[in-house]
């Protein structure tokens, strides 16, 4: 037997130089992800990194496990083939709002219908970075860009909307400044059998600065976000002395005490989808944490349970049974 | 009295009716039986892209022939002998592609003033003198299922639904065909529908009958088999069958298993179909949510060490072409199967064309070179995607495998391989951590397959180019061109282990046909039909199209004359030109959805040979 070495963060560094801006907030990220696989225990060797193109798709290239940087919207495709093809291998999709909403959004949409165990990491910037500032699906609306010099006229996708209604089994959300909370939302992301989606608000410094800092930033961070946690009341501010009350189809702000305690495993995505609508109603809190989490049979052990039935059932195929079927005849 | 027994070497029947009166089937029935009988057949359906076109209109004809024989044969056959015209339309549509002399069974029972209207025709061409020069038996097929059904269960639209398989019966009679192997197919085909069995064996057998007791005919044809057949064991198959079997086979001699992600699209989508059956073979089908994740799945697949495949037609080759780019800088092995139809764009989608050559060449972004390869007919479909899992392997790179409508769905006796000649080619992965680099090339300059899950080993791969020695990203300008050479030399060493392309015929002379997928059938049959009237011609047949094979400038440097007959306007010539500047390569190209006709190859050959 091997000796099982415990792995610390740095052993998921590769050894190429990380090539981000000074100050993007994929370097929060990565970082998280680097302790999270070392604090889950992981083997380097049985985890697979694939990113489609954009700025965060460069991320594989600076994780020392196997990795597949590949092309633009097809990073979710390519691991649902990597996953179906060997189930062992924990497979991660890190993508952005260009890559997974935009020309991805086929493939994102359909591995989270389809539940291909795959953990699906969307750096959302609002913003095309990588080819240096155009408006990206999840740009808000008037927002003035290269591409929309007198305001964004293209009304945006709130992607845990989109991930809810594909029917994801986990949909989550987190944000870069906030490291300890990332990593709580990974590690979820990683225990969880089946599609996991997780939209990590993250700063571009040079294309998009400051898009979420009316919620993010430290001085308002309190009152203007909210964490939601299984089985806790939904509470916020700055004294934690604030809550939210589900009323019908509506959220109301109520005293701490009345809150209502959140549960993102109930059967329907309703609250779920109630909760993500919190993002259009300026007098609210921002959401964060996970807000769906609930059980499903996945693609690939579908996949892999229907051949060993087959297998079962008819036996092993050998390649002579393909070749000489019986309605074959012979001539002496 | 007994008819008189006409002995006929070679036949060529075409059943044609309405896209519901299910020819095709009576085609297939008529082909399934003829093989057991021991002739060699070729076969050529023929139907429209919509499901169900009006019925009883020209566009909603549905054709199959079949060309059955006492020697070896090629070609599906160029004119019928014979033809079945289930009503108006199905008549108009195809009595000029007859032999002169040739006969028409038409089924009156569909030749109604509606009828004919619905074919556009202003008087019935039965009795206007249209098919003078033919030999025309007219029958109402219609009536004559409905009296061989009385007492049946069915309503009157499920009796006449079983007027195919009288007609089937009549052609049994006249060709001297057994009733067993259609009979025994109907009791397992429809083994929970004893109704159906009972009513289609009875139309089957009436039919039969009908044509021993009604004399219709004048005479009634034996075509013996082929007596000269190698010994072994055959069966009937259809392309897309034989590329099924052929892509499980050649996984399997990898010593992998196979992984098809695919999405349907005419005419390629039986091969999704039958492989989803395989599932004890170990081969996973995934039917993905476009074409361009059918192939991403496939290639990330093949990067966690499965073999990668991916099945499409042109327009989905279109698609995939940004994925297949990727496939050749990751160098990862993937099987993609183009089954050609007629375009561009949708084009003619159920019509044949060889027009994705080119496509297949270049059809990629910045220098992306790939093994080319073409099969020739159904059977041959079979060694190609063996040949094509081989290549993609032992290359480690994506292979494109061309087919087409008209070998897809047309069949033939396929003579089976002995098992001991399928000599398998396994992968060695690497698993040795010691000076691991991802880029690390063989003597054949395929690099070493690491899959994720190995100890040690763990390496990125992408779409940014990589440096030759460590596999990091690179920009370095030398870099990217030694890069850019070892990939094209890679792809250029495969033809070190193809062979030179037999010559059917001699080594030197007048005219050297070059002929590729496809139009094998109708180029090899034209040849031999002029060397047997002492002309020295030769046929060349080229199964790899990229990279061509060594020892082709020495046979063309033996000939006056070299044409290259293409349903393109002249793909392989362009590339043979191009290759080889010293020769002149004389085009013949015809882009109208149909196969090439060996009359009107050879017709084409000795007009190129009398031009000075």
């Amino acid at each position: 037997m091997s000796e099982v070495q415990e792995l610390k963060a740095k052993d998921f560094k590769s050894d190429q130089e990380v090539r981000w801006c000074p100050g993007c907030g994929d370097y929060a990220i990565i970082s998280s992800m680097q302790s999270v696989l070392a604090e889950l225990g992981r083997d380097k060797d049985n985890v697979v990194m694939v990113s489609g193109i954009g700025c965060s798709s460069r991320f594989p290239y600076y994780m020392d496990t196997y990795g597949f940087h590949s092309i633009h919207g097809r990073a979710n495709a390519i691991a649902t083939g990597v996953k179906v093809a060997n189930p062992d291998l924990e497979t991660w999709v890190i993508t952005g709002d260009g890559d997974g909403l935009s020309i991805g959004g086929n493939h994102m949409i359909h591995s989270l219908r389809r539940n291909v165990n795959l953990k699906i990491i969307l750096f959302n910037n609002e913003i095309y970075g990588l080819t240096k500032g155009q408006y990206s699906p999840t740009t808000p609306l008037g927002q003035k860009t290269k591409t929309t010099p007198f305001g964004s006229v293209d009304a945006p996708f709130n992607p845990l909307q989109l991930a809810l209604g594909a029917g994801a089994t986990f949909v989550a959300r987190t944000l870069d400044v906030q490291p300890k909370h990332m990593k709580e939302v990974l590690k979820a992301a990683a225990a969880h059998k089946g599609a996991a989606f997780v939209e990590v608000w993250q700063n571009c410094v040079i294309f998009n600065d400051g898009a979420f800092k009316a919620w993010s930033d430290k001085t308002v961070r309190d009152d203007q976000t909210i964490n939601l946690v299984a089985g806790q009341p939904m509470i916020f501010g700055a004294e934690q002395e604030k809550g939210l009350k589900a009323e019908g189809c509506h959220i109301a702000v109520v005293p701490a005490a009345e809150a209502s305690i959140w549960d993102p495993t109930v059967d329907s995505a309703g609250p779920a989808f109630l909760m993500s609508q919190l993002d259009k109603d300026p007098s609210m809190p921002r959401p964060f944490g996970v807000f769906r989490q609930v059980e499903a049979p996945t693609l690939d052990e579908l996949i892999h349970e229907q051949v060993n039935e087959v297998t079962e059932k008819r036996g092993t195929g050998k390649l002579e049974d393909l070749i000489y079927t019986p309605d074959a005849w012979v001539v002496e | 009295m007994s008819t008189e027994l006409i002995r006929q070497d070679d036949v060529t029947i075409r059943f044609a009716g309405d896209s519901g009166d299910g020819m095709q089937l009576t085609g297939t029935q008529f082909t399934d039986t003829t093989a057991k009988v021991g002739n060699d057949l070729a076969t050529f359906p023929d139907f429209p892209s919509e499901i169900r076109a009006p019925a009883g209109t020209r566009a909603g004809v549905s054709g199959y022939q079949i060309h059955f024989s006492s020697h070896d044969i090629y070609t599906p056959g160029d004119a019928p002998s014979v033809l079945v015209a289930m009503n108006p339309a199905a008549l108009i549509t195809n009595y000029k592609d007859l032999q002169p002399g040739g006969i028409i069974l038409a089924n009156t029972g569909a030749f109604t003033d509606k009828d004919l209207a619905k074919a556009e025709l202003d008087s019935n061409p039965l009795t206007d003198g249209t098919l003078a020069g033919f030999r025309v038996i007219e029958e109402d097929i219609n009536q004559r299922t409905i009296e061989a059904l009385e007492g049946t269960s069915l309503g009157k639209k499920d009796v006449l639904r079983c007027k195919n398989f009288y007609t089937l019966g009549m052609m049994y009679w006249l060709f001297s065909r057994p009733l067993e192997p259609t009979l025994e197919w109907l009791e397992s085909k429809f083994a929970k529908k004893p109704e159906l069995v009972d009513a289609n064996s009875r139309a089957l057998k009436a039919g039969y009958n009908h044509g021993e007791l009604l004399r219709l005919f004048q005479g009634r044809y034996e075509v013996p088999k082929v007596e000269d057949v190698p010994a072994g064991t055959y069966r009937n198959i259809m392309g897309n069958q034989a590329l099924a079997i052929g892509l499980a086979a050649g996984a399997k001699m990898a010593g992998l298993k196979a992984f098809l992600g695919s999405y349907p699209i005419t005419p390629a989508t039986d091969i999704l179909q039958y492989m989803s059956l395989m599932k004890n073979y170990d081969v996973i089908t995934c039917q993905m949510e476009d074409e361009i994740a059918g192939i991403c799945t496939a290639l990330g697949a093949s990067f966690a060490g499965r073999l990668g495949m991916t099945t499409t037609s042109g327009p989905g080759l279109a698609l995939k072409s940004e994925a297949l780019g990727l496939a050749v800088i990751t160098e990862l092995p993937l099987v993609v199967v183009d089954v050609q139809r007629a375009g561009p764009s949708t084009g003619l989608p159920t019509k044949v064309e060889q027009a994705d050559l080119l496509q297949s060449m270049f059809g990629r972004n910045s220098e992306a070179p790939l093994p080319v390869l073409a099969c020739s007919c159904p059977s041959d479909a079979f060694d190609c995607a063996v040949e094509a899992c081989r290549i993609a392997t032992q290359y480690m790179t994506p292979v494109i495998l061309l087919s087409d409508n008209y070998i897809a769905n047309g069949a033939e006796p396929w003579k089976l391989p002995a098992m001991e000649d399928l000599k398998g080619f396994p992968v060695q992965f690497v698993t040795d951590p010691e000076g691991f680099s991802p880029y690390t090339r063989d003597e054949k300059l395929a690099r070493g397959w690491a899959k994720p899950g190995t100890p040690g080993l763990a390496h990125r791969i992408g779409g940014l180019e990589k440096d030759s020695k460590t596999g990091n990203v690179s920009h370095d300008p030398e870099n990217h061109q030694i890069m850019v050479n070892l990939r094209l030399q890679k792809v250029k060493n495969v033809a070190d282990s193809i062979p030179t392309p037999p010559l059917n015929g001699p080594a030197a002379g007048d005219l050297l046909v070059v002929a590729w997928g496809s139009s094998y059938g109708a180029a090899r049959a034209a040849v031999e039909r002029m060397q047997k009237e002492g002309v020295a011609a030769t046929h060349i047949h080229m199964r790899h199209l990229f990279p061509f094979p060594h020892g082709l400038r020495e046979i063309f440097a033996n000939f006056k004359r070299i044409v290259v007959p293409e349903l393109n306007m002249g793909q392989l010539a362009l590339l043979l030109q191009a290759e080889f500047p010293e020769f002149r390569f004389i085009k013949y190209n015809k882009v109208q959805g149909k196969p090439f006709q060996a009359r009107e190859l050879k017709a084409q050959f000795e007009k190129i040979l009398e031009e000075k």
